[in-house]
């Protein structure tokens, strides 16, 4: 697989929100704006890029049995960074994304590449998947995000699209599975249509 | 009196699936059947009440004093992926059934951000919880992703009988239809 294919593999065939259903809790507790997703997206891919390099470059030196654990530690500490960068420099970002930040840990998508690819790739290779997957990621949080501001809010990034009220529902929790539900089916169908050709 | 408020608001109010988002890899990934869903929810509510009395007292009595809070994320993790390998063995030795039963869902609980989410709630300054009242909390939690998953599983059940259009097959499906559920649940709202 050419570096190419292995990089933009995470937009629409692999991609971890729409086809592999990852990580779907902060894609959807946070993508209440477009920009709130692309903040959550930008956060996660700065996690996955740094643990893919450091998982490529010691999974010679981990005993196989307690990999999991030290994959765990070394994705935490740069989630710990990641938290109290965001908390020193983009305090607004930080409150609005709360709880999902220290979550980062357990989102299965940066642990299942740390399992699934970088320790079995070397660290080129890890670098580009990591940055293919987790902007993927960013795109799919983006899109959803952006859905729900049009819909719920009738702006873009903060700017006004139409005057009045968008539907409310689509800012509140139900509109977060319904919206994703639809993303994925689009998908689905966008997916069906490369492979045909 | 203020614990049925907690365990109230947790179930219905905030609950942890369907308002904070938490969760959701195992609501969609083991909802298919009533039976899988029951034995999930017995799982997470065992690993989510121990994990929170433990977290509680090493933030409270390690992480506070000597002035390392910001530990907390990659001391919880260590604290619930430990905690789990634990409860399996000893569930292993001390009762099979239990382990039959529970078994294959407790690995998956590592990464079940429900668990980390509310050990984390738990010691938030606002709620200013003392160690029962995590606990109580914790519990709650555990009520309210054990009542979402399995009333999700029995429609998801009904809904493999449905024709349902091509795109929308599978996970699209499942995912409008727990938005409709979490619309139903937003009539909780304000309720203590």
């Amino acid at each position: 697989m050419g570096q190419l294919q292995n990089f933009t593999k995470g937009f629409v065939k692999d991609n971890p929100v729409f086809v592999l259903l990852l990580g779907l809790c902060p894609a959807l507790g946070v993508t209440t704006s477009a920009f709130n997703g692309l903040g959550m997206g930008l956060a996660t891919t700065f996690v996955l890029v740094s643990s893919n390099i450091v998982v490529s470059l010691i999974k010679n030196l981990i005993p196989a049995k307690v990999r999991i654990p030290s994959y765990i530690v070394v994705i935490a500490s740069f989630v710990t960074i990641t938290d109290l960068v965001m908390e020193a420099y983009m305090p607004a970002l930080f409150e609005s994304l709360g709880l999902f930040i220290p979550l980062i840990v357990v989102n299965c998508l940066v642990m299942g590449r740390a399992e699934a690819f970088a320790s079995k790739n070397n660290t080129w290779s890890a670098i580009v998947d990591g940055f293919g997957m987790g902007l993927g990621f960013s795109f799919a949080l983006t899109m959803l995000g952006g859905l729900r501001e049009i819909l719920g809010a009738g702006e873009i990034f903060g700017w006004s699209l139409f005057a009045g009220d968008g539907m409310l529902v689509f800012v509140l929790a139900p509109g977060a599975f319904i919206g994703l539900g639809y993303l994925v089916a689009l998908n689905n169908i966008v997916k069906e249509r490369l492979e045909r050709r | 009196m203020e614990y049925i408020i907690i365990i109230i608001g947790a179930v219905f109010v905030n609950n942890i699936v369907l308002a904070q988002f938490l969760g959701i890899c195992p609501y969609l990934g083991v909802s298919a059947k009533v039976s899988t869903s029951i034995g999930m929810s017995g799982a997470v509510m065992f690993v989510m009440t121990l994990a929170t009395l433990v977290t509680f007292l090493i933030f409270n009595y390690i992480l506070v004093p000597f002035n390392i809070e910001y530990l907390q994320t990659i001391s919880y993790i260590l604290v619930v992926a430990s905690l789990v390998q634990m409860v399996e063995i000893i569930l292993k030795k001390v009762s099979p059934a239990l382990y039959q039963a529970l078994g294959i869902f407790l690995p998956l609980i590592v990464t079940n951000c429900a668990i980390l989410g509310v050990t984390i709630l738990a010691v938030r300054e606002d709620f200013g919880f003392n160690l029962l009242e995590g606990v109580v909390f914790a519990i709650g939690n555990a009520l309210g992703f054990a009542l979402t998953i399995i009333l999700f599983a029995g429609i998801r059940e009904h809904l493999e009988l449905v024709d349902v259009p091509k795109g929308m097959r599978g996970a699209p499906a499942a995912l409008v239809v727990a938005g409709i559920l979490a619309l139903a649940f937003m009539g909780f709202a304000n309720l203590v």
